[in-house]
């Protein structure tokens, strides 16, 4: 092909491009208008496949327990809650593909992005572009939400998130470590932004509480990897008296099972924010008992008839049983469908974003039996967090001991001033 | 980089033993899995890019065994024999239509059994991650020596992958059977001039392979989580091994298996972020100075 060709055959490309442009703008708007009387589309980005495929599987469990019920119920002006669930496979490109597949093919009027944090961000810049409400459902970073570079008008963030969980957990650990006198510290975390971030703000709060505190050993395994077999001998050539780890899913599944083998949980005192979640806890063997475990979802936290029954029906209508991406999801899908109620069932972004803004709803995932959707930074505050202790049956976490918010405010406020997102 | 960590790692026994039977662990596995792609390179002459697919099967095999049986032994050696079978089939049927072809052919064929496999396993045993937890028979404390720590299941890894490659090796170099082989691989019109069916020492040659991943998957099963796509890491790291010992050489596979294996392992302590890193490195190195690899003929 000669220059000359090159070149027209670009501009071809480029006026063909500008078409296609242009037809999709002419068709994709009375599309969006014809989608306001049929049934509301809620696009679904998450993963379905691979190790963390269980993420997917449940993230829309809890979001099916929500809509079904609000779909029994007759919907909003006759319009009914339709799901496009979408597998990304948790990669950040195919992540933002799927959502904007959703929103411009699918015609999606919402999104709820139920993506790790590996495509969460990538999610976060589709809907910076396009202004759709999004909620992010499973991602735990922190700076997602806390950072207000990041901050997109119309996101919100009903999942944890690390900071909330490393005061918490930091707290709870120093006491353990006073107690018990376990100075050196190992940790072993995912390799990506979730695993990083949640460590450095765990150890940095356990630091905090207990000055003793110094990290002698790092791991950072990749996330998905297969073997564990070198970071297991690593830990145990650390000779460290406590271990922190933020592995999930599958990946803590594998873990479990190779340090097992090295009798690594009976040399050192363990603590695994992740380790108590019906989908680890239902596949390893040999679970190990005396972890210090985070919270995540289980029947017994809180112990309450709200939450045993909500357990019930999850494991009746989905056949499988809750993780904590259930009740994060479950809680997303709740604050749509009260925002829908408060527009009455506009879905624009902006209103919907104004109604879900300081948002509080009755809820049995709550300390106080509500969650508040934050004003200041779009992210869920008072939902119960705490640490307690594994147990290898049933109800597999003893002891729990939930956090108190107040101190996490005031320590997440100075957080945010030293990271330079407030002044 | 931390060489201080790797230096006081390199001058402690206890450390140096857990490091080494680290290093053989994935060393080991590694090796199984790359004998079988090099075996299926050097007779048939193509690259089987499905290969970590038959791992994984092997895998999800053993652990379908073993809720059978209960019997951890039985399931590894069904799991084996029965990749073996779908190898032969998958040659039949599929790899020796392209024998011959280009590279990028033999690649379209076996990409299609990747994702074909994958979704398969997606149907038959679902997307959750699957664990068959340790067999009762190795639910022991793990040994100590001279200070250092080795599981007891890790042993019989070991053990088991060099046992299969000896066999490999005396089964290739010592009987008719291997002569035939290792003549087919030379010169197979000749051999098939000679009144041999050189077909189906080709299929049996794939399907010896495809039982090597089979066995490495089985011996993975009770220590990895099992999910569709397990396959896709493992065989990287085999083509690495392959490439650094040379396509075609067993011997070359067993000895650069061991050095990924124990470039993983102390290299995790002295250089955990550069690890992938010294890996290709060393595979970069052996393309440049000894193209053919460090075992390998130069190829045909």
């Amino acid at each position: 092909m000669t220059s000359t060709e090159s070149r027209r055959a670009s501009r071809r490309q480029v006026l063909k491009g500008a078409g296609a442009l242009a037809a999709a703008g002419l068709v994709g708007a009375p599309a969006i208008s014809r989608a306001q009387t049929g049934a509301i589309k809620i696009g679904v980005p998450t993963i379905l496949s691979g190790r963390v495929a269980i993420l997917g599987q449940t993230s829309v469990g809890g979001l099916k327990v929500v809509f079904d019920k609000f779909n029994a119920a007759g919907g909003i002006n006759g319009r009914k809650i339709e799901m496009v669930v979408r597998d990304s496979k948790g990669a950040p490109q195919e992540a933002a593909k799927v959502t904007r597949d959703l929103i411009n093919n699918d015609k999606c009027e919402i999104i709820l992005d139920a993506e790790a944090s590996s495509a969460a961000f990538a999610v976060q810049e589709v809907i910076r572009e396009i202004g759709v409400l999004c909620i992010h459902s499973n991602s735990e970073t922190s700076s997602l939400t806390a950072d207000p570079k990041l901050h997109v008008p119309t996101a919100f963030r009903t999942a944890r998130q690390g900071i909330h969980d490393a005061i918490g957990g930091g707290d709870y650990a120093a006491k353990i470590s006073k107690a018990k006198g376990l100075k050196k510290w190992a940790t072993c975390s995912p390799d990506y932004a979730y695993g990083r971030s949640n460590t450095a703000e765990f150890m940095e709060y356990a630091k905090h509480f207990d000055g003793n505190i110094q990290v002698v050993e790092e791991s950072w395994p990749k996330l998905f990897q297969p073997d564990y077999t070198e970071v297991v001998t690593k830990l145990l050539n650390a000779k460290a008296d406590a271990m922190y780890s933020a592995l999930w899913g599958g990946d803590l599944v594998a873990f479990i099972d190779q340090a097992n083998l090295y009798g690594l949980f009976d040399k050192q005192a363990s603590f695994m924010v992740n380790l108590g979640d019906y989908g680890v806890v239902d596949q390893v063997k040999q679970f190990p008992q005396g972890v210090y475990s985070g919270g995540r979802y289980n029947r017994t936290v809180p112990a309450t008839k709200e939450n045993e029954e909500w357990y019930q029906n999850y494991v009746k209508t989905q056949k499988h049983k809750p993780t904590n991406w259930s009740w994060e999801n479950a809680v997303a899908a709740e604050f749509v469908v009260e925002a829908l109620k408060k527009t009455n069932g506009d879905t624009n972004g902006k209103k919907m974003a104004e109604a879900i803004k300081g948002m509080t709803l009755k809820s049995q995932f709550g300390t106080k039996g509500s969650v508040t959707m934050r004003a200041e930074d779009n992210t869920l505050v008072d939902y119960i967090i705490g640490y307690g202790v594994s147990l290898s049956k049933e109800p597999y976490v003893a002891d729990f001991q939930a956090s108190s918010w107040e101190p996490i405010f005031e320590l997440e406020k100075q957080w945010k001033k030293k990271q330079g997102y407030i002044s | 980089m931390d060489l201080d960590a790797l230096l006081r790692c390199v001058g402690t026994t206890s450390c140096v033993v857990t490091q080494l039977t680290s290093g053989m662990i994935i060393g080991m596995l590694l090796f199984l899995i790359a004998s079988g792609v090099t075996l299926i390179f050097g007779v048939l002459n193509v690259i089987n890019f499905a290969h970590g697919s038959l791992y994984m099967i092997g895998a999800y095999a053993a652990w379908t065994f073993y809720q059978l049986t209960g019997s951890y032994f039985v399931s590894a050696l069904g799991a084996a024999v029965a990749v073996g079978v779908l190898g032969v089939l998958f040659e039949r049927v599929l790899m020796s239509k392209v024998y011959g072809s280009n590279v990028l052919m033999q690649l379209l064929v076996c990409y299609a059994v990747v994702l074909i496999s994958d979704d398969l396993i997606k149907i038959i045993w679902g997307p959750v991650p699957l664990s068959m937890g340790m067999p009762p028979e190795f639910r022991l404390p793990p040994i100590r020596f001279m200070g250092g720590v080795i599981p007891p299941f890790y042993l019989f890894m070991i053990l088991a992958a060099m046992a299969i490659g000896l066999l490999l090796w005396l089964v290739i170099v010592r009987t008719r059977f291997g002569s035939i082989v290792r003549a087919a691989a030379i010169n197979g019109p000749m051999v098939s001039a000679l009144g041999i069916r050189v077909n189906l020492y080709y299929a049996a040659v794939f399907g010896i392979g495809s039982a090597l991943a089979g066995a490495a998957g089985a011996l993975a099963a009770p220590v990895r989580s099992l999910t569709p796509g397990m396959g896709f890491s493992i065989l990287i790291e085999s083509f690495i091994v392959t490439v650094i010992g040379g396509m075609g050489s067993i011997v070359g596979a067993f000895v650069a298996s061991i050095i990924i294996g124990l470039t993983r392992s102390f290299g995790s302590i002295g250089f955990p972020l550069f690890v992938d890193g010294v890996m290709f490195l060393i595979m970069a190195l052996v393309l440049i100075f000894k193209p053919s690899g460090l075992f390998g003929r130069p190829h045909r």
